[in-house]
C-alpha cells in the first residue's frame, strides 16, 4: 500500500490487530475484532474510531464573523449566520445545478469557523472553498481527528477531560490538556451519543491509548462505522448523496433553515422550487422481509413491476437484527409501509419503505 | 479432510462427499448473516454456483468443487447463518454430494498442503 497516506495513530491500529485497506487515499482500519461485534460494542458502551482521513479545515474570516457567514451562506443552503460561538452544524456544500458537492460539519469558535469534511472530497472542497473565500481557508494540518461513540462516551471522556460533561448535542470546546489543545464537539457518525476530538498528532498516540485503557472501550473499524450510520439513518458521501442529488430529494431538507428556503445559495433554482412543489424522487429507508441483504444497486420494482428507483446503501443492521437498506424511489412510491420488490440475484423478492432511523437516535440534547 | 484454492473443505461420508468452508475462509469472510442454498437432487457441474453466502461485508459464492447431485443441504444455516463462523469445519457444513468416482478427491490438497497455500 505504498502510495496510501499513513495515519497518525497506524501503529496503535495494527497492534490491536486492525485488518487495514485501502480508503480514499489512506490506510484504514476496516475492522479490529469483527463488524458484528465492534458495532454492538458502540451501541452498548463505548467505540473509539480514527476518522483522521477526513478534511480539516480553519476559515478565518478577513473582515469579520459576519461577512464571511453570508459569504459562506451563498455555498450552502443553511443559515451560517445564526450559527451561536461554541456550536457546531450540519451543513452541505451545494452546485449550481442543485446537487450536493459534499456534507459537513461546521463550527462557530469565535473569531473563526471550524470545518470537517468527507476524505473523498477534501480535495476539491479545499479548491471550491478557495475559490470563493480565498486565503481565508486555511487546511489544517498536523492534527488527528478521532471519534468516541456511545452511552458510555461521557463517561470515559470525562475521565481525561471532565469539561465534555457539560457539552450538550453540537456543543463545541477547545480544552487544554496532556496531549495538548484538543478541539471537542459533542456529535458524532453513529446515533449515538458522543464526542469527536481533534487531537495534535503529538499527543494522539497517548490520548487514544489513555481511552483504550478503559474497559468500555474499544477500537472500531471503517466496517461497523458504515453499519452504525445505516442504522441511524445517515447518509454516506458518494453512495446515499452525491453531486446529482439535491437536499430535498435526499431528505436533508431539515439541515435548511426556514431563513434559508427563499434560495440566495448555489442551486437555489432546483432546491426552491423542490421545497415548494415536492421532489420527483426521495430517499427512504428499506426494509427487506428476508434475510438476504439488499446492497447498493439493488433495483427497485412497484407490485406490477414498473422501476421505481435504486438501493444507495444497504447490509445487515447488526442491532436491528436484519438487513437494512436505504435507497431511491419515485415519490409516489416514498410512503412508509408501501410494499416493494428488490432485485437479488435475479429473484425480485419483498422490500417495506420504512422510517429512518433504524435504531432511535440516543443524543444528549 | 481434503482442501480446494477456493478454500473449501471435502470429507468422505459413505458415498457421499461433505463440503464446507475452511475456518481461514469464515474468518476472511467477517460475520455471516445470510446462506442461500441449493435445491436438494441439483445436478452440479465443478466451478457452478451453487450457495450465496453473505456477511455484514458483503456476498460471495461457494462454487461447486466436483461435479455430482446436491442430495442433501444443512437447513440449520438458513435459520442461524452465524454458525459459519462458530463452527466451520463442524455443524456449518454446506451441502452433500453424490459422485460417479470418490478417486476423484486425491487430486486436492491435503490439510499439510492446505496450510502452506494460507501460509
Amino acid at each position: 500500500m505504498a502510495d496510501l497516506q499513513r495515519l497518525p495513530l497506524h501503529d496503535l491500529h495494527v497492534e490491536h490487530g486492525a485488518r487495514m485497506v485501502p480508503f480514499a487515499g489512506w490506510e484504514m482500519p476496516v475492522q479490529f475484532q469483527g463488524v458484528m461485534a465492534e458495532h454492538l460494542h458502540t451501541r452498548e458502551k463505548a467505540g473509539l474510531f480514527d476518522v483522521s482521513h477526513m478534511g480539516q479545515v480553519i476559515l478565518k474570516p478577513r473582515a469579520g464573523m459576519d461577512a464571511l457567514a453570508h459569504e459562506l451562506e451563498a455555498l450552502m443552503p443553511v443559515s451560517v449566520a445564526a450559527l451561536a460561538e461554541g456550536r457546531q452544524r450540519y451543513g452541505l456544500l451545494t452546485n449550481e445545478q442543485g446537487g450536493i458537492r459534499d456534507d459537513l460539519m461546521f463550527a462557530n469558535r469565535g473569531d473563526h469557523f471550524y470545518v470537517v469534511v468527507n476524505a473523498a472530497c477534501k480535495d476539491a472542497d479545499i479548491a471550491h472553498l478557495t475559490a470563493h473565500l480565498g486565503d481565508q481557508v486555511q487546511p489544517v494540518q498536523g492534527r488527528a481527528l478521532l471519534a468516541l461513540q456511545g452511552p458510555l462516551a461521557e463517561d470515559a471522556l470525562a475521565r481525561l477531560v471532565p469539561a465534555v460533561s457539560a457539552m450538550r448535542f453540537m456543543d463545541v470546546i477547545t480544552v487544554d490538556t496532556l496531549f495538548g489543545p484538543l478541539w471537542i464537539s459533542r456529535s458524532g457518525y453513529t446515533g449515538e451519543d458522543g464526542f469527536e476530538i481533534s487531537v495534535p498528532d503529538a499527543g494522539a498516540d497517548g490520548f487514544a491509548r489513555a481511552l483504550l485503557a478503559m474497559e468500555k472501550v474499544a477500537p472500531i473499524g471503517l466496517g461497523a462505522r458504515d453499519s452504525l450510520r445505516l442504522e441511524a439513518g445517515l447518509c454516506l458521501y458518494g453512495h446515499d448523496i452525491d453531486d446529482r442529488t439535491s437536499p430535498v430529494e435526499a431528505g436533508l431538507t431539515w439541515a435548511i433553515q426556514k431563513s434559508r428556503r427563499a434560495g440566495g445559495f448555489a442551486g437555489d433554482d432546483r432546491i426552491v422550487k423542490e421545497l415548494s412543489e415536492g421532489p420527483e424522487r426521495l430517499r427512504v429507508g428499506l426494509l427487506p422481509e428476508g434475510r438476504a441483504p439488499m446492497r447498493e444497486g439493488v433495483a427497485l420494482f412497484a407490485a406490477d413491476g414498473t422501476p421505481v428507483g435504486t438501493v444507495t446503501s444497504g447490509g445487515f443492521g447488526p442491532s436491528v437484527g436484519k438487513p437494512v437498506a436505504m435507497g431511491y424511489v419515485a415519490s409516489a412510491h416514498a410512503a412508509v409501509g408501501t410494499p416493494l420488490f428488490g432485485e437479488v440475484r435475479g429473484k425480485r423478492l419483498p422490500v417495506t419503505v420504512a422510517a429512518l432511523p433504524f435504531v432511535p437516535a440516543s443524543y444528549k440534547r | 479432510m481434503k482442501y480446494t484454492e477456493e478454500h473449501e473443505w471435502l470429507r468422505v461420508e459413505g458415498d457421499h462427499v461433505v463440503v464446507g468452508i475452511t475456518e481461514h475462509a469464515a474468518t476472511q469472510l467477517g460475520d455471516v448473516v445470510f446462506v442461500e442454498m441449493p435445491e436438494v437432487e441439483t445436478q452440479v457441474a465443478t466451478g457452478d454456483e451453487v450457495v450465496v453466502i453473505e456477511s455484514v461485508k458483503a456476498a460471495s459464492d461457494i462454487l461447486a468443487p466436483i461435479d455430482g447431485e446436491i442430495v442433501e443441504v444443512n437447513d440449520e444455516l438458513a435459520s442461524n447463518p452465524g454458525l459459519v463462523n462458530e463452527d466451520p469445519t463442524g455443524r456449518a457444513w454446506f451441502f452433500k454430494l453424490k459422485v460417479d468416482d470418490l478417486s476423484v478427491l486425491d487430486t486436492f490438497m491435503d490439510e499439510d498442503e492446505y496450510a502452506d497455500l494460507i501460509g
